[in-house]
């Protein structure tokens, strides 16, 4: 009686929870997938061979391919001095590094913006200088950055202290220098965090369209990331060159988050 | 001397972990740190190894004066509790790991490493993973890869606490045999007597982050210089201010003037050994040990009178009262929490 109860409740449960699952994320997807190709796959194709949308996805690579690396160093940094430094300051950064989690990535745009505008406390002086920050590539970079900065901090400080210091120690004692002990015995030990934290970083500079679309101004053809072209085709009625490029971005996030599977696979093994 | 420690001190917060701590460590012997945890034997250790900086006093090397060198510059070969393995790295890259940071050339250290594979017993598994090894196996790859770059000294903290006892006693005997091979310097800690006097010649006793006692076990265990060395390095009964070694207790059926009155409460037979549970007329709880030929002759029982005659009774006169562990400090040393405590060894 017991386990056809209990067989009963679990199927109930896996039915509640694919139902969950697929009212809310797949159903949308799927209609996405749908109408891009209901008329066929040239429309969508042309929307995002145009000029303005391959701007927008090598736009989209570059925020990632200068956000992720800067995140990543800064990170590991962080999290080997969160972890093996203890200073009374550690709580402090440790919740500040959180904020971006905490904060609307809108809010996050709008005070760069005040930072950076004609009238914020950096704007004139960076426009003296004859640096452009808003409403061109730095600013996105800088809202990019901004909005996925913990991830690898977070992801690399458990598997540091998981890890413990016996190991360094160990290679202290072979007569390893402390840039030895990293490269050699530190980093190999937590590679899979630092990547899966790389991997998560790299999925939100990829969707980020909050901070981007204020410091950016979004201007065709020049500060505009994959999500935000898709939102002026989306708006200008232009539906098969929204779908087309949502597509694209959803295939490159579907790309990122199967390689973090892979990561995580490799890592239980 | 091999090693030598000079007024050690160490403080972590409002933990003394170090008092004055002075030692001497000749050239190729082995001697065991023996004490119960937070006596301060292992972070003694790692302050040889500059693992931990102390906080005053100084350590030699072979007369040389490293307190300011980096563990990194030391030349010392540490092996710890829980192996510290290179987990991302084969048996052969842990084992190659300081010949590598010393730039040997490759054939050299293959043939540096399997030389200490097979010293190590581990020939064949140099591909091996150190997940693929049992907790044996392990401590034996850390201690291969201690010695691949002759250390001047060999420091171990608790080599076999993570492992089985079986296992445990093995590994005991291999390492006071590779020990006779090397005559590499070593300090080996446990808190294990029997484990220290298995391997180790010279013992020095640590309590509360000074040294007791130090000297061969014979020396310990005949001479305990107070009744916490007594206690730590055997057995004991306390009777009164003296103190006596169960198998000094003997069990008589007559009273003289030199006995006491016990009742017989429990008789537990271990093996050869039968230990003799006893109360004395004020409450107090001894025991005795007694070969079974003894116990069949006194033809004991449980609930019968019989007297005690103490053997070889210790007495440390005006040691303090007992501190909750049946032991306590020597007198000289309990009003000045930084009296001298030098050993040599």
């Amino acid at each position: 009686m017991r386990t056809a109860s209990s067989a009963r409740s679990r199927w109930g449960l896996r039915t509640l929870g694919l139902g969950y699952l697929t009212l809310l994320l797949l159903a949308p997807l799927a209609m996405i997938f749908y109408k891009t190709f209901e008329h066929g796959i040239a429309a969508p194709l042309d929307a995002i061979t145009s000029p303005d949308g391959l701007h927008a996805l090598k736009l989209t690579l570059i925020m990632i391919a200068v956000a992720v690396p800067l995140n990543t160093v800064f990170g590991v940094g962080c999290a080997l001095l969160l972890v093996r430094h203890r200073w009374k300051g550690n709580p402090a950064i440790d919740a500040i590094i959180n904020l971006p989690f905490a904060i609307s990535p809108v809010v996050i745009g709008l005070s760069l913006f005040l930072l950076y505008g004609t009238n914020g406390w950096l704007g004139p002086t960076l426009a003296e200088a004859g640096i452009k920050i808003l409403f061109s590539v730095p600013g996105m970079i800088l809202a990019s950055v901004f909005v996925s900065l913990p991830f690898v901090v977070r992801e690399t400080v458990p598997v540091l202290q998981e890890i413990g210091t016996d190991q360094e120690q160990a290679a202290s004692t072979l007569g390893a220098s402390a840039w030895q002990i990293f490269w050699r015995v530190t980093l190999p030990a937590i590679r899979w965090g630092v990547a899966y934290g790389v991997v998560l970083t790299t999925a939100r500079v990829l969707g980020e369209f909050g901070a981007v679309t204020i410091v950016s101004g979004s201007i065709s053809g020049q500060t505009q990331t994959l999500p935000l072209f898709v939102e002026k085709q989306f708006e200008a009625f232009n539906l098969p060159g929204a779908y087309g490029a949502s597509i694209l971005l959803a295939v490159l996030a579907l790309s990122t988050l199967l390689a973090m599977n892979l990561l995580k696979r490799k890592e239980d093994a | 001397m091999g090693i030598t420690v000079e007024g050690a001190s160490k403080r972590f917060g409002d933990f003394q972990a170090l008092k004055d701590v002075s030692i001497e460590v000749p050239n190729g012997s082995l001697t065991a740190l023996l004490g119960p945890s937070g006596s301060g034997k292992s972070t003694l250790l790692r302050a040889i190894a500059g693992l931990e900086t102390l906080d005053g006093g100084r350590v030699l090397i072979e007369d040389e004066d490293v307190s300011t060198k980096p563990a990194q510059k030391r030349g010392v070969g540490f092996v710890f509790q829980h192996y510290a393995a290179f987990k991302h790295m084969t048996v052969f890259g842990n084992v190659a790991f300081g010949l590598t940071i010393r730039k040997w050339k490759k054939p050299q250290i293959e043939e540096r490493v399997h030389e200490l594979l097979r010293l190590v017993q581990l020939d064949g598994l140099a591909e091996r993973y150190p997940s693929q090894l049992s907790g044996g196996q392990r401590q034996r790859m850390a201690l291969a890869r201690a010695l691949a770059v002759e250390p001047q000294v060999l420091l171990l903290d608790e080599p076999f606490g993570a492992l089985d006892a079986r296992v445990r006693k093995d590994l005991r005997t291999w390492l006071r045999r590779l020990h006779e091979e090397m005559h590499v310097t070593t300090i080996f800690v446990t808190h294990d007597q029997e484990e220290a006097m298995d391997v180790a010649k010279q013992l020095v006793v640590m309590n509360e982050g000074r040294v007791e006692q130090s000297g061969t076990a014979d020396e310990l265990y005949e001479q305990p210089a107070n009744e916490f060395v007594m206690s730590f390095v055997g057995e004991v009964n306390r009777l009164g201010d003296h103190f006596v070694r169960p198998h000094d207790m003997d069990v008589v059926l007559d009273p003289d003037e030199r006995t006491e009155e016990a009742m017989v409460q429990r008789i537990v037979a271990l093996g050869f050994e039968i230990r003799v549970e006893f109360a004395l007329g004020d409450g107090t709880e001894v025991w005795a040990q007694l070969t079974r030929a003894e116990l069949q002759k006194l033809e004991l029982r449980e609930g019968q009178i019989v007297y005690l005659r103490p053997g070889q009774a210790k007495s440390f006169s005006g040691s303090p009262p007992s501190n909750g562990h049946g032991a306590s400090t020597p007198r000289s040393q309990t009003d000045d929490g930084d009296a001298e405590v030098s050993a040599a060894v």
